[in-house]
């Protein structure tokens, strides 16, 4: 059955699904008990699993990150909350020289069967420590899913799944999505990762957007759709496994591409989309592939300056008017 | 040691800037006047008062994402700060910082950080800098108990140790880090005790009583200065709001009511007053008028920073590179 809760809500009954079913789930991070997690993902779980399954640690990301890798080494599967993205530098080390590498250095005898929570995205005036969209890093890191859902359905299934993965997933939020409501089914499921998913079936433009910008993409498609244009909007859900497919299936249909993404410009997802275009699709092209993203600057505390910076529902209709001079 | 009274005076009055300060805040960030999250230090003013009282222009302080109380008690002028509060161009960083990363290097603040443990290294940097450079210049080094959990923490000390900077490690206890209690993130009672694992002096002295906190630091300070490398201060205190204005009646979700309580009773200011009567340092009408003239002082900051516009757009992309 379905019933309409918050994208929170929706994380917080995967990660109580997960414990139930499988006593080596654990979750870690800080504030993450009694406090329930600074964005509520974890409320309520302490008192139902305990302190020694819902741990509070002590200010320590390299400590905890790296203890997750030891412990997914090991038997457990623990789920790390990371309260911003922007405090995983703090375990840089452990994320990229460790969590990534020990399936491979070691020849495929190790797992680590990890997933770290974090959540991106400015717009709560907290300024350029604890604004930023980072999670494209990552992907130049070979050993690392990456999952990014953009709604309540997909969390739970997307979380579900990536706990029963035996990878290391970097699980990317967007803290302004938190509270956003969806229909949810009350039972367990999961959905893959590494699929994008065509929410909305269009010929004429092709969007590929992630996290909050697929509701502004849906946003403006319903707006053009209004003018004759007919736009594709495609989640993108994964930076890795990166469905390529899906992109160049779509493009190759539209003879377009924009990209729509919170992250700073240069090193953005949207531009390996436009190389893998580029290389496989190129005589499909009828107009230049438009990134829409973050300004290559941080995020300002003052509210003007920190809203310029978000991309906006108008940005990605400047994108679609660019492209339409050519189609 | 005796502080001279005009010393005590002005611990006194740069304590109430701190409280006179943050209580606007608190208001003004209730009635939306201020975006972004305020970290107040309502409660912990002896410390910043204390510490800074020994610093002079030229000596460094790094801060926290709670350092409005240290900054102030470095000498940031209050309309600049106030303007960053509401993100506005006239303010320490044009607006670009907000209340966790307030800054004036010219004033030896090299920042408030949003980093749990992040100003620690910082601060050995700059330890390394009056080493080098500046002789007798000192570097105050503020964090919190949860953030004495960093590697950063260990690593700073360690550091500083072995090459004897002048960088004083100020610890402020107040006993939590956001929600979680200091039992529950470290097995030690005193956080000084870490300075034996690097050979220097920890101390541990109570943070609510300005006096010892100026007596304490001034001698560890001192000891920087003459070369004789860094000290670890721990002090006790107790933050009286939650961990943001935000976090629910005053942190009330884990802790209690009475706790509150006992440390409101517990107030540095009141303290200060208490000692300030009975040693006839100043009369109740003198403090009543270091509190009109402070918040005139305030009131006048608040102006200034609704009076002052935001930075334009185009001001994102400054500062990038230098
Ligand atoms: C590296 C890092 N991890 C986590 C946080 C989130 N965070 C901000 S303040 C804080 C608690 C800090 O406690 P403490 O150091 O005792 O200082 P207090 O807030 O009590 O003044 C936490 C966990 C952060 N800012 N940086």
């Amino acid at each position: 059955m379905s019933r309409v809760i918050t994208y929170a809500q929706a994380l917080n009954e995967a990660l109580a699904y997960c414990m139930e079913k499988d006593d080596s789930v654990f979750v870690m991070g800080e504030d993450v008990g009694r406090y329930g997690g600074i964005f509520q993902v974890t409320a309520g779980l302490q008192e139902r699993f305990g302190v020694d399954r819902i741990m509070d640690t002590p200010i320590s990301e390299a400590a905890f990150v790296g203890g997750a890798v030891g412990a997914a080494m090991t038997g457990m599967r623990p789920v790390v909350e990371i309260m911003f993205i922007d405090f995983i530098t703090v375990a840089m080390d452990m994320v990229v020289n460790q969590m990534a590498k020990m399936h491979f250095m070691f020849g495929g005898r190790a797992k680590v069967p990890m997933v770290l929570r974090v959540n991106i995205g400015a717009g709560r005036g907290t300024a350029a420590q604890h604004s930023q969209s980072f999670h494209a890093i990552f992907q130049h890191i070979p050993g690392i899913k990456i999952a990014m859902p953009s709604t309540p359905y997909d969390a739970k299934g997307m979380l579900i799944e990536a706990i029963q993965d035996d990878n290391p997933v970097l699980f990317v939020e967007h803290k302004k999505i938190y509270i956003d409501k969806g229909e949810v089914p009350e039972e367990a499921y999961t959905v893959p990762l590494g699929k994008a998913k065509v929410v909305r079936p269009g010929k004429d433009i092709t969007v590929v957007a992630t996290l909050n910008m697929v509701a502004k993409a849906l946003a403006v498609a319903e707006e053009m759709a209004g003018k004759g244009v007919d736009m594709e909007v495609i989640d993108l859900r994964s930076l890795c496994p990166l469905d390529r497919e899906a992109v160049l299936a779509s493009v190759r249909k539209t003879g377009t591409l924009i990209t729509a993404d919170e992250g700073c410009h240069t090193g953005n997802m949207g531009g390996e989309l436009a190389a893998t275009v580029a290389e496989q699709a190129l005589d499909s092209l009828k107009a230049p592939i438009v990134r829409v993203s973050g300004p290559d600057t941080p995020v300002a505390f003052s509210p003007p300056l920190e809203q310029a910076f978000i991309p906006s529902e108008q940005d990605l209709k400047d994108a679609v008017n660019r492209v339409l001079e050519y189609l | 040691m005796d502080i001279p009274s005009k010393t005590v005076r002005e611990l006194y009055r740069t304590m109430v800037v701190i409280r006179a300060f943050e209580e606007k805040v608190q208001d003004l960030y209730a009635r939306g006047h201020i975006p972004g999250l305020a970290h107040l230090y309502i409660g912990e003013e002896a410390i910043a008062a204390g510490v800074c009282a020994n610093l002079g222009d030229r000596d460094y302080i790094t801060s926290t994402h709670r350092g409005h109380g240290h900054v102030i008690a470095k000498g940031a002028l209050l309309k600049p700060m106030m303007a960053e509060l509401y993100g506005k161009e006239t303010g320490y960083c044009k607006g670009k910082g907000g209340s966790m990363h307030i800054a004036d290097v010219n004033l030896g603040i090299l920042g408030a950080n949003g980093i749990a443990g992040g100003g620690l290294p910082i601060a050995v940097g700059a330890g390394l800098s009056c080493k080098m450079k500046y002789p007798g210049q000192v570097t105050v080094c503020f964090f919190g108990d949860a953030s004495s959990n960093n590697g950063t923490f260990h690593e700073s000390l360690n550091f500083a140790a072995v090459h004897k900077l002048p960088v004083i490690f100020v610890c402020e206890n107040n006993g939590f880090g956001i929600s979680v209690s200091q039992k529950q993130h470290q097995a030690i009672v005193d956080i000084s005790v870490r300075a034996a694992g690097y050979n220097m002096p920890g101390i541990t002295v109570d943070g609510n009583d300005v006096l010892s906190v100026y007596l304490s630091s001034a001698e560890a300070i001192e000891r920087a200065r003459q070369g004789e490398g860094p000290t670890l201060l721990e002090y006790k205190t107790y933050r009286w709001r939650g961990h943001h204005e935000g976090d629910p009646n005053q942190g009330g979700r884990y802790r209690t009511k009475e706790d509150i309580q006992a440390w409101v009773e517990n107030c540095p200011i009141k303290r200060l007053e208490a000692y300030l009567t009975k040693n006839k340092v100043m009369t109740k009408k003198q403090m009543q008028a270091v509190w009109d003239e402070v918040e005139k002082e305030i009131d006048d900051s608040i102006e200034f920073a609704e009076q002052s516009p935001f930075p334009p757009l185009e001001e994102m992309f400054q500062d990038v590179l230098a």
